[in-house]
C-alpha cells in the first residue's frame, strides 16, 4: 500500500519528522521509493523565496549538460545543497552521481515578465531540462520552481533518509509532503514517483485511479505543453488540479466535483446544482473512478486532502497548534 | 420430373437447395399445419406411390406386384419455393415430423435467385458470423492494488450522454452569460436503434414501444428507442413518451408531413432526432419498403399512397454535400423545436467518415455521430449491397474516437455504434468493447428482433425474408394473420428482460475493472486481442 503523510507547521521542521510518520504506518514490504517535497523552506532558502530552485538527480555529464544549458539561458547558480552519499552502497537504492537541490538567480531579461509570463517560462525550462535527459538518462528533473524542492530516489524511505542525509539542518521546510511509494502496478521510474509537481500545484494519491488511460487523453489534448509525462496513472490528479483551477478558473472546493462528481440523485438535492451538474457533463474524461486518496498542495500553500466515495481510502486530518 | 424430358436450365433438385426438408412419413399425422404455415410454400401435400414385390419360395407361382400410394409431404425445388429454414414446420408440427436441414454441400440457388433479371432482394444482415468484437477481451482486471468492485452490491452509473457537450470552458462561459447550450440527454448507453413503422409489424413496434416506456417509468432505466424512416403513429407523436423516442428523418422523408403539423400538439420533445445519411446493411443506398408491406395504415403515416414500393433515394436530394447537410438540416430540425433538441446524423461506415466528423466537429448544433457498420441489418436490400458492400464497425469507431482524441473534442460529439452489435448473442460483451473503444453508446436492430420476438433469422442465410412482408413470427409483417401471432405484452416482457440482464453483465465486465463511476469510454487499456495485426490497427494490446 502506498503510504502518504503531510504537514504544514508554524515554523520550519526537518523531513524526518515526516519520513518518521511514513516509517510507523509501514505494513509489509514497501521499498520501491520515497517522494519528498518541500514547501515553506527555512534554512539558508528562507532569505530567496523568489529564486526558482531545480530539484533533479543527473550524472556527471547530465550536470555539464545542465550547467552549459542554464548559462545559455542566464540563469545564475545562487545556492546549492549537495546531497553527498556514503561510499557504501545500501541494497535496493541505485548508484547515482548528484542528487541536485539548486537555487537559481532569474535571467536579467526576465525582469519586465509578468508572474503568470515566469511561471510559464519556469515550466518550459523544466520540461526542456526533461527532455535533454530522456536519451541518455543523465538528467532527471522534479520541480523548477521557487520555494519548491523535491526529493525522489528508489529504496526504503527510513534507509533512504539515512543514505541521503536528509537530517541537515539546512533542509527544513512548513509544508512537506511524504510517499512511500508502492508502485506495483508499473515498472519502477523515478517519473512515476509521487508526488508530481506542476506549476505550483502538487499532489500525491494514495490507490489506483482505473480511468487513467481516457484522462490521459483528454488532458494530452488540452494542447497545453505541461500535461506530459504519465508514467504513472497518479500524475493526472495534478494536472487536473491545475487544469480545473487555472484552466476553468475554479476553486479548490471544485476539484472535488471534478474528479468525483456527485450522484444524480444527490446533484438534484445540492443548492449549486445547475453549475455541478454542468461541471459534471462536461469534465466527464476526468473523473477518477477511483478509489483514491489525494492530498495536494496549491501555490499559495495550502493543503488539501480529497477522497472519491467509492470505496474509501483512509485518510486521517489532525494536528495540533504550531504543528 | 421424367427423365426423358428437356430441362430449364433453372431446374433443381432438392440437392441444389440451400435448406432440405427432412421428413419422416412414420411419424407424420398428414394434419396439414407445416404446408399452411410455411411462409414460402416449399412443403405441398402429395401423393406417393409404392411398390411392394411379393416373391415366392414356389417358383411356379412367380412373383408379383402390388402399387399402393400413400400421402406425404414433399418439397418443392421452384426457386420461388426454395425453403428459407425458418423451421416454422418443425414448431408447428405435434409429432416432430419435420425439421429444415441446412445443405452439408455447395448448394446452387445462388446461381439462379435471379430471375426475370432482378438480382435477390432480402432481409437481414451480412452472411457472416465472423465477428471481431468477439474475439476483443478484457484483460485488464484489477487486482491487489484495487481490488475488483462487487458487481451485485456496488453502485453503477452506467449512463450515458446523448448530445454537444461543449468544452468544459466555453460551457462555464457560456452559463456564466446564459448563452445558448446544446441539449444533452443523459440516457442509457443500450439504445434500440432504427426500425420503421411499416419495416416491423404494429403488433412489434407496439411492443418495442411499451417495453422501453416500462424500462424508463417502473425500472427508471432511461433506454431510448429510434423510429427508423417511417414516420411515428399520431398518438404517440402527442403523448408523454414522445421524449423516450428518437425520430429519425431520412432520405425519403416518410411521415414528415403527420410528424411537422404536431409539433404544436407535443406534450414533450422527442428525445433527439437522427438524420440518417446511411445505414451499414446497405451503405450508400437508400431504405426500401416494398409494396407487399404498404397496407393502408402505413400508407396513411407516411403520406403515400397504399400498394407501391417506398425506395428512399440513397442521399437526401436537397442537398448536395454533408457540409450542406450540416449547415442546413442539422439546422432546420434544430430550429424546429426550439434549438431545445438534440439533432445528429447516422451514416454507415465508411473509410470516409472522418472527414463527416470532422465537418461535425466544427458546428455547435450537431449533437453526436451515429456510426452503423458492415453487419447492421435491414429490413429489404439487394443481397449484394448486404454481403458485400460496408466496413467494419470497430475500426471505424476507433478511428474516429482517436481522432477526436487527436483535436480534444472526445467528450464533445459522442459516437455511437450500430451494426452487427451481439450479432452471435454476446451483446454486453460487444457493447462493452465498442464503449472502451471509444463509442459513447451502442445501438441494435436485430439482436433486439432476435431476443425479443424470436426472430430466426441468422448469418447463415436462415429465414431472411422481412422484405416480402411474409415474416413468420409476425416481426417483420403487414398481414394481420401473422402478425397477430405476436403479443406486444410479450415483446414488451421479452426487451424489459434484455434490458435488464444485459445491465447486469455490462457491471459484470466494468466492475472487475474497477469501473462504477462512470462508462468507460475509450478505456481502450482495458482492451485486448488474439491478432497482432488487429491489436495494432485498433490500439490495444496484443494478447496470446
Amino acid at each position: 500500500m502506498c503510504r502518504l503523510f503531510a504537514l504544514t507547521s508554524h515554523d520550519p521542521v526537518s523531513p524526518m519528522m515526516a519520513i518518521k510518520a511514513l516509517d510507523v504506518m509501514k505494513e509489509g514490504h514497501d521499498g520501491s521509493g520515497m517522494g519528498l517535497m518541500l514547501q515553506g523552506l527555512g534554512g539558508p532558502f528562507e532569505e530567496m523565496k523568489e529564486a526558482p530552485i531545480l530539484s533533479g538527480i543527473f550524472t556527471e555529464e547530465g550536470i555539464r549538460k545542465l550547467d552549459l544549458f542554464m548559462m545559455d539561458q542566464g540563469f545564475l547558480t545562487k545556492y546549492k545543497i549537495s546531497l553527498k552519499t556514503p561510499k557504501t552502497q545500501v541494497e535496493g537504492i541505485p548508484k547515482r552521481n548528484l542528487y541536485l537541490i539548486r537555487a537559481y538567480e532569474l535571467p536579467e531579461g526576465w525582469d519586465p515578465l509578468s508572474q503568470e509570463e515566469i511561471a510559464e517560462r519556469l515550466m518550459m525550462t523544466r520540461l526542456k531540462i526533461r527532455e535533454m535527459g530522456e536519451e541518455k538518462k543523465d538528467m532527471m528533473v522534479f520541480s523548477f520552481w521557487p520555494d519548491t524542492i523535491m526529493i525522489k530516489e528508489i529504496g526504503d524511505p527510513m534507509q533512504l533518509a539515512d543514505y541521503l542525509g536528509l537530517d541537515r539542518k539546512e533542509l527544513s521546510a512548513r509544508i512537506i509532503m511524504a510517499q512511500g511509494r508502492q508502485n506495483t502496478n508499473y515498472a519502477i521510474n523515478l517519473y512515476a514517483c509521487h508526488p508530481f509537481f506542476i506549476k505550483g500545484y502538487c499532489t500525491m494519491t494514495n490507490g489506483e485511479n482505473t480511468a487513467f488511460t481516457p484522462i490521459r487523453d483528454f488532458l494530452s489534448s488540452r494542447g497545453f505543453p505541461g500535461y506530459v509525462g504519465y508514467e504513472s496513472d497518479s500524475e493526472v490528479f495534478a494536472h487536473i488540479l491545475h487544469y480545473s483551477m487555472v484552466g476553468l478558473g475554479l476553486g479548490i472546493d471544485a476539484y472535488k466535483h471534478v474528479i468525483t462528481p456527485l450522484q444524480d440523485d444527490d446533484l438534484q438535492k445540492h443548492p449549486d446544482r445547475e453549475f455541478l451538474g454542468h461541471l459534471k457533463r462536461t469534465c466527464r474524461p476526468l473523473i477518477i473512478d477511483g478509489p483514491n486518496c489525494v492530498i495536494g498542495t496549491l501555490p499559495d500553500h495550502s493543503l488539501f486532502m480529497v477522497q472519491d466515495r467509492k470505496k474509501l481510502r483512509p485518510g486521517v486530518v489532525g494536528g495540533r497548534p504550531g504543528l | 420430373m421424367s427423365s426423358n424430358r428437356s430441362l430449364e436450365p433453372s431446374s433443381l433438385s432438392l440437392n441444389d437447395l440451400p435448406w432440405q426438408i427432412r421428413y419422416n412419413n412414420d411419424r407424420c399425422t398428414l394434419c396439414g399445419q407445416c404446408t399452411a404455415v410455411c411462409p414460402v410454400k416449399a412443403i405441398e401435400l402429395k401423393v406417393f406411390q409404392k411398390r411392394i414385390i411379393k416373391t415366392s419360395v414356389q417358383p411356379e407361382k412367380g412373383h408379383t406386384n402390388d402399387y399402393d400410394s400413400f400421402y406425404g409431404i414433399r418439397q418443392k425445388t421452384r426457386v420461388e419455393n426454395a425453403c428459407i429454414g425458418c423451421a416454422m414446420c418443425t414448431l408447428v408440427c405435434p409429432n416432430d415430423a419435420i425439421a429444415p436441414v441446412k445443405n452439408p454441400g455447395l448448394d446452387r440457388l445462388k446461381f439462379h435467385i435471379n430471375q426475370n433479371g432482378i438480382p435477390r432482394r432480402r432481409g437481414g444482415r451480412r452472411n457472416s458470423s465472423d465477428s471481431i468484437l468477439d474475439r476483443i477481451k478484457f484483460i485488464r482486471i484489477s487486482m491487489l492494488t484495487d481490488p475488483a468492485l462487487d458487481a451485485g452490491r456496488h453502485e453503477f452509473e452506467m449512463r450515458t450522454l446523448l448530445g454537444r457537450v461543449l468544452s468544459p470552458r466555453e460551457n462555464m462561459k457560456r452559463l456564466k452569460e446564459k448563452g445558448w447550450i446544446p441539449p444533452v440527454r443523459e440516457i442509457y448507453p443500450l439504445i434500440i436503434g432504427g426500425m420503421s413503422f411499416g419495416a416491423l409489424s404494429p403488433t412489434m413496434w407496439e411492443g418495442l414501444q411499451m417495453g422501453v416506456a416500462y424500462l424508463n417509468e417502473e425500472l427508471s432505466m432511461p433506454v431510448r428507442i429510434c423510429t427508423g424512416e417511417g414516420g411515428c403513429p399520431p398518438r404517440l407523436l402527442r403523448s408523454r413518451f414522445l421524449k423516450y423516442v428518437i425520430l429519425q428523418i431520412a432520405s425519403g422523408y416518410f411521415g414528415w408531413d403527420e410528424i411537422i403539423h404536431a409539433i404544436p400538439h407535443m406534450k414533450e420533445d422527442p428525445c433527439a432526432i437522427e438524420i440518417k445519411y446511411g445505414q451499414g446493411a446497405k451503405p450508400g443506398d437508400g431504405g426500401l419498403l416494398m409494396w407487399h408491406k404498404v397496407n393502408k395504415l402505413i400508407a396513411a403515416i407516411r403520406g403515400v399512397p397504399p400498394g407501391v414500393s417506398l425506395p428512399s433515394p440513397p442521399t437526401h436530394q436537397t442537398q448536395y454535400s454533408i457540409e450542406e447537410s450540416v449547415a442546413k438540416m442539422i439546422l432546420s430540425m434544430s430550429m424546429a423545436w426550439g434549438f431545445r433538441v438534440p439533432v445528429y446524423p447516422k451514416i454507415s461506415a465508411s473509410s470516409t467518415s472522418l472527414a463527416v466528423l470532422n465537418n461535425l466537429a466544427r458546428n455547435d448544433y450537431a449533437s453526436g455521430l451515429a456510426i452503423d457498420g458492415e453487419d447492421g441489418g435491414t429490413g429489404a436490400a439487394y443481397a449484394v449491397s448486404m454481403d458485400h458492400m460496408g466496413h467494419p464497425i470497430a475500426s471505424c469507431i476507433r478511428d474516429n474516437y482517436l481522432n477526436l482524441t487527436k483535436i480534444g473534442k472526445q467528450n464533445e460529439i459522442p459516437i455511437f455504434a450500430g451494426g452487427g452489435v451481439g450479432k452471435n448473442g454476446n451483446l454486453s460483451a460487444n457493447a462493452a468493447a465498442l464503449i472502451m473503444l471509444g463509442a459513447s453508446g451502442v445501438q441494435i436492430g436485430k439482436y433486439a428482433m432476435q431476443a425479443a420476438a424470436g426472430c430466426v433469422g441468422t448469418e447463415e442465410d436462415r429465414c431472411n425474408v422481412c422484405n416480402l412482408g411474409i415474416c413468420p413470427k409476425g416481426i417483420t409483417s403487414q398481414d394481420p394473420r401473422l402478425y397477430r401471432r405476436l403479443d406486444p405484452e410479450d415483446v414488451a416482457q421479452r426487451i424489459v428482460d434484455l434490458f435488464v440482464s444485459f445491465d447486469t453483465e455490462l457491471k459484470k465486465i466494468v466492475a472487475p475493472l474497477g469501473r462504477s463511476t462512470s462508462l468507460p469510454i475509450g478505456m481502450s487499456d482495458a482492451l485486448g486481442i488474439d491478432d497482432y495485426a488487429a491489436a495494432e490497427r485498433l490500439s490495444i494490446k496484443y494478447g496470446v
